[in-house]
């Protein structure tokens, strides 16, 4: 970090003037840190320099930038305080799976600037020809030698960068314990054995065919990735039998397991961490016999209307402090040395975000093949409309 | 200019509407129909009948919407018939047009805002939380083949009332009243006449909200929580899920054909109807 003497450097100016707009701060706490009480008169010449950082602020980006990614993943504060220091502001996409994403952009004309794609599907892009090979020196905070390599790795493709990591996470489960006399439990096997027994008309599984068969498959102790005729066969016998005892087949489980309505969904990381943050009777368990690792990353795709702001909003999230607040607000880990430096040692220490060492080994990357499997495609559709 | 040009001048925007919204669209459905999946999912151009040889796989999607589609119309009916009379017949007349602005209000709301509405009333702290309050327990609404239901009656309901509304609306009142002059119960006056004579009103409404159920996923997904699979909902995850394009054409042209010849044959019975009716009319 560079520019911190003895003058308030650019971005805490921006912090500050975005505690001061949020009333977190006093008016004249505001122009008192920041000097701006005796410097009002220079405050309109200084306006273009008061962007955080002129690597990714240099020259007129445009006015706007597109972003797909998925729910609640982003702080609106960052997208506030990106739009005030470039002009751009942030239009936001929200989608519900990896297929969907792969989808849009395989019709053309999405519009999209920058996107959110999950480790698995990156060679899938790249195959297809959807995804721009990324410019390392367009992006002043990005540090390759700062991320965790097993989370970042997807993110180069035959040695090129096509993407820079996001975060990463996990699925597994959420059970609101209070239901099941605050006893906790430690597999997919229980997961599954309870949907059909106790927990019937209560649980959810994910909209999502990776997951869903994925954590079906884990019941046998079957790969994560499995694509064997024999396994895809017991897993599909599993959800079959499961379908009448669940509550709904659907990926926006907050809402359902917040308003009681749910006892116990699949999950990802950041959405267990959420509801734990404001109802502790739900917790997130990872499954013994294993499951999903995941890491999604910034990529940009092919013909980006707006590739000045794509490559500023990607450099803006990657700088440490914004990252870190974005974290403390999703609840999504970073592979990202530096921001983890920033973080509190509650958040490094929470079982939610990083795991244990032995339950984390058990986990599985999705693989590209899993995701683009006709007969797991099929599998699922046969499942929904059972 | 000729008559004949001037004919094909006034014809051609039109047939440039036809041309840009129903004939493309459908061909490119059709051709896609006829191809192959990619390996990374889309469309690769080939002339195969395979995509209709594994239409099977999606019956139970084809069964769930041929029953929940005249079952939601039925239902709508029911409940759009009444509300209709009284709006037409019933009504103060000076409330009449404050009614009709209160059925059409919610129209003004997209859809989707209006079935997540459904989602409070149905879930675990909406109705079933009252009718615990009064003793019914663990009801569960949100997430079943009736929410479902529910969902479709409550968002059709307008495209129902008001063909209906305006087939009564004209209605003859004296014909009401020398029916009853002639001695008919106010139930064989109904049948006998405001019935019959509201029959167009009924057909073009259930057309109406028919059609328009054939295609529908979004009420399914909302408050079927998934599990109440329509064409629509196969139709959606065939090209952004599994991206299987040439597979969801294939489906998607089977639905239009399945739509014609149910909406032709639900044509020819309504003219017989109205055949008959003229010919009892006339005796």
């Amino acid at each position: 970090m560079t520019n911190d003497t003895d003058y308030i450097s650019k971005r805490k100016f921006m912090e500050e003037l975005y505690r001061y707009r949020r009333g977190s701060v006093t008016r004249r706490h505001f122009l008192g840190v920041t000097g701006l009480g005796t410097a009002t008169a220079v405050l309109a010449a200084a306006v273009p320099g008061l962007r955080p950082r002129p690597a990714f602020a240099a020259g007129d980006i445009g006015d706007r930038v597109v972003l797909a990614t998925w729910p609640n993943y982003h702080d609106p504060a960052n997208f506030e305080a990106f739009t005030a220091a470039t002009g751009a502001a942030v239009d936001v996409n929200v989608f519900g799976s990896n297929e969907e994403m792969l989808a849009k952009l395989q019709a053309g004309g999405s519009g999209w600037d920058v996107f959110v794609p999950t480790n698995y599907t990156i060679t899938t892009y790249v195959g297809e020809g959807l995804i721009e090979p990324l410019d390392a020196a367009r992006m002043a905070n990005y540090d390759p030698a700062a991320f965790d390599a097993r989370f970042a790795g997807p993110g180069n493709v035959d040695g090129t960068l096509y993407a820079v990591s996001k975060n990463w996470g996990t699925t597994g489960y959420a059970i609101n314990i209070s239901k099941n006399d605050n006893v906790t439990p430690t597999t997919w096997k229980e997961f599954w054995d309870m949907t059909m027994d106790s927990f019937s008309g209560r649980t959810m599984v994910h909209d999502y065919q990776l997951t869903t068969i994925g954590n079906a498959l884990k019941y046998f102790g079957y790969s994560f990735n499995s694509v064997d005729p024999k396994e895809l066969a017991d897993a599909e016998k599993l959800l079959l039998d499961a379908k009448p005892h669940l509550f709904a087949i659907n990926s926006d489980y907050q809402p359902s397991m917040r308003s009681g309505d749910a006892w116990m969904t699949m999950c990802w990381t950041g959405d267990g961490k959420q509801m734990n943050r404001d109802m502790p009777e739900i917790v997130y368990v990872l499954g013994k016999e294993g499951g999903e690792l995941w890491s999604d990353f910034y990529a940009i795709p092919k013909g980006a209307p707006h590739l000045d702001a794509a490559y500023a909003l990607i450099d803006f999230m990657l700088t440490p402090e914004v990252n870190a607040k974005e974290a403390l607000f999703h609840g999504y880990p970073v592979a990202d040395s530096r921001v983890n430096a920033l973080l509190p040692a509650e958040v490094l220490n929470d079982p939610i975000l990083y795991p244990a060492a032995e339950l984390l080994d058990a986990l599985e990357f999705g693989a590209a093949a899993t995701l683009t499997d006709p007969n797991r495609a099929e599998l699922l559709a046969r499942f929904k409309s059972a | 200019m000729t008559q004949r040009s001037r004919n094909f001048l006034l014809l051609a925007p039109a047939g440039a509407w036809f041309l840009v919204m129903l004939v493309i669209p459908l061909t490119v459905v059709l051709i896609f129909s006829f191809g192959e999946r990619g390996a990374a999912g889309g469309y690769v151009p080939a002339f195969t009948l395979e995509q209709y040889a594994n239409l099977p796989a999606r019956w139970a999607a084809f069964k769930n919407t041929l029953i929940l589609a005249p079952a939601g119309t039925l239902a709508s009916l029911l409940i759009a018939y009444p509300l209709a009379y009284y709006l037409a017949v019933r009504a103060d007349p000076r409330w009449k047009t404050a009614l009709l602005v209160l059925v059409i209000v919610p129209f003004w709301t997209s859809i989707l805002i209006r079935s997540y509405a459904w989602i409070f009333l149905l879930g675990g702290r909406g109705i079933p939380a009252l009718l615990a309050a009064i003793g019914i327990e663990d009801v569960r609404l949100i997430n079943t083949p009736f929410a479902v239901l529910i969902g479709i009656v409550y968002g059709y309901l307008p495209l129902m009332v008001f063909p209906i509304f305006v087939n009564l609306d004209r209605l003859d009142k004296r014909l009401l009243e020398a029916s009853s002059d002639l001695g008919a119960s106010p139930w064989r006056t109904f049948l006998q006449v405001t019935l019959p004579m509201s029959l167009p009103g009924i057909a073009t409404g259930c057309l109406l909200v028919f059609i328009l159920l054939m295609g529908e996923f979004l009420i399914p997904a909302i408050l079927g929580g998934g599990k109440v699979f329509f064409v629509g909902n196969a139709l959606v995850d065939l090209f952004l899920q599994s991206r299987n394009w040439a597979y969801g054409s294939a489906v998607a042209a089977t639905l239009v054909i399945l739509m014609l010849v149910s909406v032709t044959a639900y044509m020819r019975l309504i003219r017989r109807l109205g055949a008959q009716r003229e010919d009892v009319a006339l005796m």
